[in-house]
């Protein structure tokens, strides 16, 4: 008797908790109602000002002129403070290697680009994507907590970007990342936008479709081989890339004889390069990433079907470690052009030679990873936007648009950054989207190779 | 339970079916790789998949030689688990940490050989040295393990232990992570002629060294396991441990004992895996170990020689099982699913054989 | 106490050799904490500003430890040593903490004349920096011997206050730790209320605690402390007499206090506040879930996280269009109902198969059933259903009758969505609980064979263990799902099994209270397997501490912070009998214990469902 009283007496304060809960889903409704609202009050106050004052007050010299008009609000900068943006790279576990060089590009863009309107400009704390969408969306939401960014330069994994992405556009912020290459996140390159897409995403990074289709032309049309197979590791990048060239190469003309994938912890490849040489393939793209990639260098020779076979592989093997390997001798590589030569920023007046010196001093060695180059164009890009959109005040704060910010982005053409000269099309693919081919001639001497290019090709 | 099959309830008419439906998908995707072996255009096999290429010889043998030299070190990992179970009747997890210590020693010491030019000029007697320091390092761990871990819990209900195991595996793990780094390191390189294919049967050295030695440690740990008075104690301790503590058995300095001795085992596979595939990271000891448990388990727990068995037979299911069963059957990047394939081993065999191939050895109490 | 001479040398060096073994392995855990990297990547949390950051807390935390230690009478084999003199306790404490200490100053004086950075990533400058406090390593040699021996007095003089003393000193600490390590929660829920006044000289600007702060919370806590000892207890002690409704009463009054701070908590704090706050009660789901199967049912399933890859990827199949083959575009909640089902066939699927291995077997089965399920959605093979390794994205969050939208892009709804699954899951673990299943699952725990005897179909009864966490396990996959917008493979390593086991067991299995705080703990705290806790600097070392708990719980407190009375005394079964031995009580022991009393004698005159 005494327990089923007491249950019943438990039910109903459950059932209560339960009522209660569905009740502050309902309130939960206006509460965020005039959550939201407040800071577009904030901005209606303000934003006035912005697009009223060059017509009013045309010749005071106290508002400048500047990009947007107000309708994704307005930071306000106060005189002694920072203009915020933010880093999210993947910068720790086994993929720190792609997101740390990205991370530190941003620190070095913003020493050398100096003040905005007089105002210092920090980057905070660098942020974690964790190469990962949930990862990307913790991250994210710490990004929008705080009203003051303006914009964030990542995402380093384009899975990260993906829950991101929606995040920090729809705080009115801008996303501009160095590192992601999905097409899911702007479009097919044909004009149709990838289900990721968001308006106030932009890359500096190329899309795949360019890689995949420059590497596809390369073998088909100057190897003139026309069997070919790929092999990924069930890494979305990585998955991606590999579908691009085999596409690329079907609509060419060419014969794909295999797609198969490996795990990234695998480590012993015969099954798999047995797989693929059932179909004998002239070419064997696995744009993978160290150790995986080691071993399938060192066991295609062993595997019979195998022995002629060209290897090719992608950015994410192109480094001298890899180089190193006797094995890779004769392979090829695709990658973005790296090719910076005398490239300067044209914000910031630095070449690729005084930023490899900078990062050098600084960290104490070398970026391990390709992408810097576009992790500090799209630093600069991102500030030049930040000082078209932005004036100072009467009271002396600089006032930050931030749809000033997107129509800046929106409107860039022709800018000059290390990695070449950068436009935006209308879903924000900005990089060169320029693919080089590299060909691994010795394996005593991985630095000539790395600049040994055979052919280069995309870009817009 | 194993032989009473008839079914009785609900779950036993399902399990039933599943029993019926592995060993149906199994027969079917054989017979279908049979069939398209005769004939890429016979028509079962177009039927089944109609994109049936076939395999070569030459590309059928390097798939069993690698299955085989990957399985012999499942094999030496899953002495181990076997020993520990048999004696303590728990699964230490962490037993394929012990493998990753082996081969992140081997991989430290050998690069501070070739920093030093011995690896090079002394190949052999390198590598004898770090076998010797892998497997010192990996029996202190497997010690230190034991004593710190598994002993305050000798008497605590089975489940406590194994769940204290996947603890230290995890600590183990990323202790070599925030030690060491997330990155994968190299061995040095190996010298040409033991990874040039041998003229016999077209095998890498390596791979060969690798066969060899597992039989040698095989060997060796038989005779110990046999033939010493050591061996005799550990075989008591498994059977019962208070009545061999009764018989004037040092009961705890016998466990000590075959913790120790599968540590040094974990240490040879360590460096036999730095040998083969030359890289090494903070996850190697982790699906190795779960599989090498798997074998243990295949081959019949307690068992030393049914482990070395169900190596190699796990070893072989991964490596031709994807290329065998699943191609035929017209399943896409079958390689991706090589773990899958290696778990659904285990299920299988647990399925239709609980006691594992070749029976189990435990005492009367773990049995049940 | 009489004690010859011959006895008196004997003890001494045992007493010394203690103190050296505790001495070493403090000193060899700084060496191990320092090289880890710990200190140099928490030196930027800030804990009282300007003198201690989170950094030097954890190296300093070694010496002290050990002082306590040695401070505790030494145990021989189940029995109270006698304790030592004050002077001797001192001495050795003082001893220990300085040969902790210095495993430090030896460590700088290695930095310092070798490079090991070759193998170990840590062996930094930067280490031989913060070892040496800039001022170079002669210095840092020094100072890290007075702080060992100083700290070691410290801990093994806290030995000799009083109890209650020592409680007092241990909650100042704690407060203020507490108060840095909540910082942003605190800051986040006063700014709420607008009372920012409040804390703005308590926190430095940029982060931590400041000395105002620090001395005024030490003196607050500690005077509380002091005062309202023992009250608490006698209000516990007296709650816990009440009997019937009174006792009924109470709790409701308890239940229904937490539910409205639960509901208001949410509309007072911000945007990442309540990310937090919904990322701990998924987690909270989870561990519920789980806590059916291992804690209450005692089936060690290490593949737990496929049940939540089943309800994401059912429910992103369901209701995303963007999905691959199949794209019905079904509301969330009309979605749910097939996932529940998905969920059960699945738990079923899985269960099955396992439900007659041994335990240990079955637990490495269920981790293979939660790899294999893994790899399917990652496979080119399956791609066309799940993506494969591109997931499925642009996923609509959940829409609520037409009159709000519950996605990432608001933490506050999420929360509340996530609360109200909670609640669901709260009250299902709780009624099972005390159903007849329930009791037929801790019988099936405690003693399989026994329970079959009885008269329990142990298999079928497995099985419900399984469906119902599968279930439970799918609403957190749905929610999930809708809080991300997308699902990729990556989020259902074996990683996540083991991190809710953690949780599950920190917390105390088979405790619907212990697992909830344990979650709110860890996760809270430290983080999930993606999702940053409130020491976001700890991401990095958050496995690390996870797999060290993971170990010391269990061999320190296997029934978890707040046991189930039950699942304890199955624990702790021989030290029970023991104790009741040695105090010659061996039948009176139990019907003392007023939370086991009810449900067990009442066991049969409940009925069940």
């Amino acid at each position: 008797m005494f327990g089923t009283r007491k249950t019943s007496r438990f039910r109903i304060a459950f059932k209560t908790a339960v009522v209660l809960a569905c009740l502050a889903l309902v309130l939960s409704a206006c509460g965020d109602d005039e959550d939201s609202a407040a800071p577009e009050a904030g901005t209606e106050t303000t934003a006035p000002a912005t697009t009223v004052a060059p017509e009013e007050m045309g010749e005071e010299v106290l508002v400048m002129e500047h990009l947007g008009d107000g309708s994704l609000g307005t930071v306000e900068v106060e005189p002694g403070e920072a203009v915020q943006i933010r880093s999210l790279n993947a910068i720790t576990g086994d993929v720190a290697f792609f997101g740390l060089p990205i991370e530190r590009s941003v620190v070095l863009a913003i020493a050398d680009y100096g003040q905005v309107h007089g105002f210092d400009v920090d980057m905070g704390t660098g942020l974690d994507d964790l190469c990962s969408n949930d990862g990307g969306q913790a991250a994210a939401q710490i990004i929008v907590a705080d009203e003051d960014v303006v914009g964030v330069i990542g995402t380093s994994c384009s899975g990260a970007a993906t829950a991101a992405a929606p995040l920090i556009t729809d705080a009115g912020m801008v996303l501009i990342s160095g590192g992601n290459t999905s097409p899911a996140l702007t479009s097919d390159l044909a004009g149709t936008p990838g289900p990721n897409y968001s308006y106030g995403y932009y890359r500096t990074a190329h899309n795949d479709l360019f890689q995949g289709r420059v590497m596809a032309e390369f073998v088909f049309n100057e190897l003139g081989i026309t069997t070919a197979a790929a092999i990924h590791d069930g890494d979305p990048y990585t998955q991606g890339l590999a579908k691009a060239f085999t596409d690329a190469f079907a609509a060419l003309g060419g014969d794909v004889t295999g797609f198969s994938a490996v795990n990234k912890e695998d480590t012993d490849m015969v099954p798999v390069l047995t797989e693929i040489a059932a179909g004998s393939p002239g070419a064997l793209f696995f744009p993978i990433f160290q150790p995986a990639g080691d071993f399938i260098a060192e066991q295609a020779p062993g595997v019979s079907g195998l022995e002629g076979t060209v290897l090719l592989a992608a950015d994410g093997l192109l480094n001298t470690s890899y180089l190193a390997l006797s094995q890779t001798e004769g392979m090829y590589f695709s990658g973005p052009d790296t090719r910076f030569g005398q490239n300067v920023n044209a914000s910031t007046g630095k070449s690729a030679q005084d930023f490899l010196a900078a990062y050098e001093s600084e960290y104490g060695e070398g970026p391990a990873a390709p992408f810097w180059a576009h992790g500090y164009d799209a630093t600069t890009m991102l500030l030049d936007a930040i000082t078209a959109a932005s004036y100072v005040s009467e009271d002396g704060s600089l006032m930050v648009d931030r749809q000033g910010v997107r129509q800046y982005l929106d409107n860039v053409r022709n800018y000059q950054g290390l990695i070449g000269v950068i436009g935006c099309d209308d879903f924000g693919d900005c990089g060169s989207g320029k693919i080089t081919v590299v060909h691994h001639a010795s394996s005593d001497d991985p630095e000539a190779s790395m600049g040994n290019v055979v052919y280069s090709g995309g870009g817009n | 339970m194993a032989n009473n099959w008839a079914p009785k309830t609900k779950v036993d008419w399902f399990l039933t079916v599943l029993r019926v439906l592995a060993l149906g998908v199994v027969t079917v995707g054989l017979l279908a790789f049979i069939a398209q072996q005769i004939s890429v255009d016979n028509p079962f096999a177009r039927l089944i998949n109609p994109d049936a290429t076939g395999l070569t010889v030459a590309q059928f043998r390097g798939l069993v030689i690698s299955g085989l030299s990957q399985g012999a070190m499942y094999g030496l990992i899953a002495l181990g688990y076997s020993m520990v179970y048999g004696v303590l009747g728990f699964i230490n997890f962490a037993h394929g940490e012990v493998f990753m210590v082996g081969a992140m020693t081997g991989m430290i010491t050998s690069n501070k050989l070739d920093d030093a030019g011995l690896w090079e000029s002394n190949f052999i007697g390198s590598l004898l040295f770090i076998v010797v320091v892998s497997m010192l390092v990996c029996t202190l761990t497997a010690v230190i393990m034991e004593r710190v871990a598994y002993r305050p819990l000798r008497k605590a209900p089975r489940l406590i232990p194994l769940i204290t195991s996947i603890g230290i595996s995890f600590f183990i793990q990323n202790t070599s992570v925030v030690l060491l780094g997330p990155t994968s390191k190299a061995y040095p390189d190996m010298p040409d002629w033991l990874t040039a294919k041998r003229t016999f049967l077209e095998i890498e050295g390596t791979k060969i060294l690798v066969i060899c030695v597992a039989a040698l440690a095989m060997l060796g740990l038989w005779l110990l396991v046999e033939r010493t008075k050591t061996g005799k104690a550990m075989r008591a301790v498994a059977e019962d441990q208070e009545i061999a503590g009764l018989m004037g058995v040092n009961v705890n300095r016998t466990i000590v004992k075959v913790f120790a001795v599968g540590g040094a085992m974990a240490g040879v596979a360590g460096i036999l895996w730095g040998v083969l595939f030359r890289s090494v990271i903070h996850y190697t000891g982790f699906l190795p170990g779960i599989k090498a448990f798997s074998s243990a388990v295949v081959g019949g727990i307690g068992n030393l020689g049914g482990s070395m068995a169900g190596g190699l037979f796990i070893g072989l299911a991964e490596s031709t099982g994807p290329l065998l069963i699943l191609e035929p059957l017209g399943v896409s990047g079958v390689s991706q699913l090589r773990d899958a394939v290696a778990f659904a081993m285990l299920i299988g065999v647990l399925l239709l054989k609980p006691s594992g191939l070749f029976g189990e050895r435990l005492s009367a109490e773990d049995r049940a | 106490m009489t004690t010859t001479a011959g006895l008196l040398i004997r003890r001494v060096p045992a007493a010394w050799r203690r103190v050296v073994r505790i001495g070493a392995l403090g000193a060899l855990g700084q060496v191990f904490i320092s090289l880890s990297g710990m200190p140099v990547r928490l030196d930027v949390r800030e804990i009282v500003v300007p003198i201690l950051s989170l950094g030097y807390l954890v190296v300093l935390a070694a010496p002290l430890v050990v002082g306590v230690l040695l401070g505790r009478r030494p145990e021989h084999s189940g029995f109270l040593a006698n304790p030592p003199s004050n002077r001797d306790l001192v001495i050795g404490a003082t001893t220990g903490g300085l040969m902790a200490g210095g495993g430090l100053s030896i460590l700088a004086l290695l930095l310092a004349g070798f490079d090991l950075r070759d193998p170990l990533i840590n062996w930094s400058p930067q280490l031989l920096e913060f070892l040496s406090f800039g001022r170079g390593t002669g210095a840092g040699f020094i100072v890290w011997l007075v702080i060992g021996a100083g700290l070691g007095m410290v801990g093994g003089t806290l030995r000799l206050a009083t109890s209650r003393t020592q409680k007092v000193i241990m909650t100042m600490a704690l407060t203020v730790v507490a108060a840095a390590i909540l910082e942003s929660l605190v800051v986040d829920l006063v700014e709420g209320v607008k009372l920012e006044a409040l804390v703005e000289w308590m926190y430095a600007p940029r982060g931590g605690v400041t000395l105002l702060g620090a001395a005024v919370l030490a003196i607050v806590s500690g005077v509380l402390s002091f005062v309202g000892q023992g009250r608490i207890k006698t209000v516990q002690a007296r709650v816990q007499a009440m009997e019937g409704p009174k006792r009924t009463r109470v709790n409701l009054t308890l239940i229904a206090g937490v539910g409205v701070v639960m509901i208001l908590l949410p509309l007072l704090v911000g945007k990442l506040t309540n990310e937090l706050l919904a990322n701990v009660g998924l987690f909270v789901l989870l561990a519920l879930g789980l806590n059916v199967v291992v804690g209450l049912a005692g089936i060690l399933d290490l593949g737990y996280v496929a049940f939540f890859a089943v309800g994401s990827y059912s429910t992103a199949v369901l209701t995303a269009a963007t999905s691959p083959r199949i794209a019905p575009e079904l509301p969330w909640f009309v979605a749910l109902i097939l996932v529940i089902f998905i969920a059960i066939l699945v738990g079923l699927f899985i269960g099955a198969p396992v439900i007659r291995m041994r335990g240990d077997y079955l637990a490495i089965v269920t981790l293979g059933f939660g790899e294999i399920i893994r790899l399917l959605f990652l496979s080119d093979w399956l791609s066309g259903w799940f993506g494969g390794s591109q997931g499925i994205t642009a996923i609509d969050g959940v829409d609520v009758f037409g009159l709000l939208t519950v996605d990432g892009t608001n933490p506050r709804r999420v929360f509340y969505l996530v609360l109200f699954f909670c609640a669901i899951a709260i009250y299902i673990s709780w009624r099972l609980e005390r159903s007849r299943l329930g009791r037929a699952w801790m019988a099936v725990r405690e003693d399989e064979p026994v329970a079959e005897a009885m008269g329990i179909n142990t298999v079928n009864v497995k099985l419900m263990a399984f469906v119902v966490g599968a279930v439970l396990g799918s609403f957190g996959g749905a929610i999930f799902v809708a809080k991300v917008g997308s699902v990729f493979p990556t989020s259902f390593l074996i990683l996540v099994s083991i991190i809710i086991l953690v949780v599950v067991i920190f917390g105390g299995m088979g405790n619907i209270f212990g697992v909830i705080a344990g979650a709110v703990v860890l996760i809270g705290v430290l983080g999930g397997p993606k999702q940053p806790g409130l020491l976001v600097e700890f991401s990095e070392f958050k496995l690390l501490i996870y797999g060290a708990l993971l170990v010391w719980m269990m061999l320190a407190r296997p029934e978890g912070l707040i046991p189930s009375a039950r699942r304890s005394r199955e624990l702790h079964q021989e030290e029970f009998l023991q104790d009741a031995w040695l105090r010659g009580e061996i039948d009176t022991d139990e019907s003392n214990d007023p939370q086991t009393a009810g449900p067990t004698q009442t066991t049969d005159s409940d009925g069940g469902p």
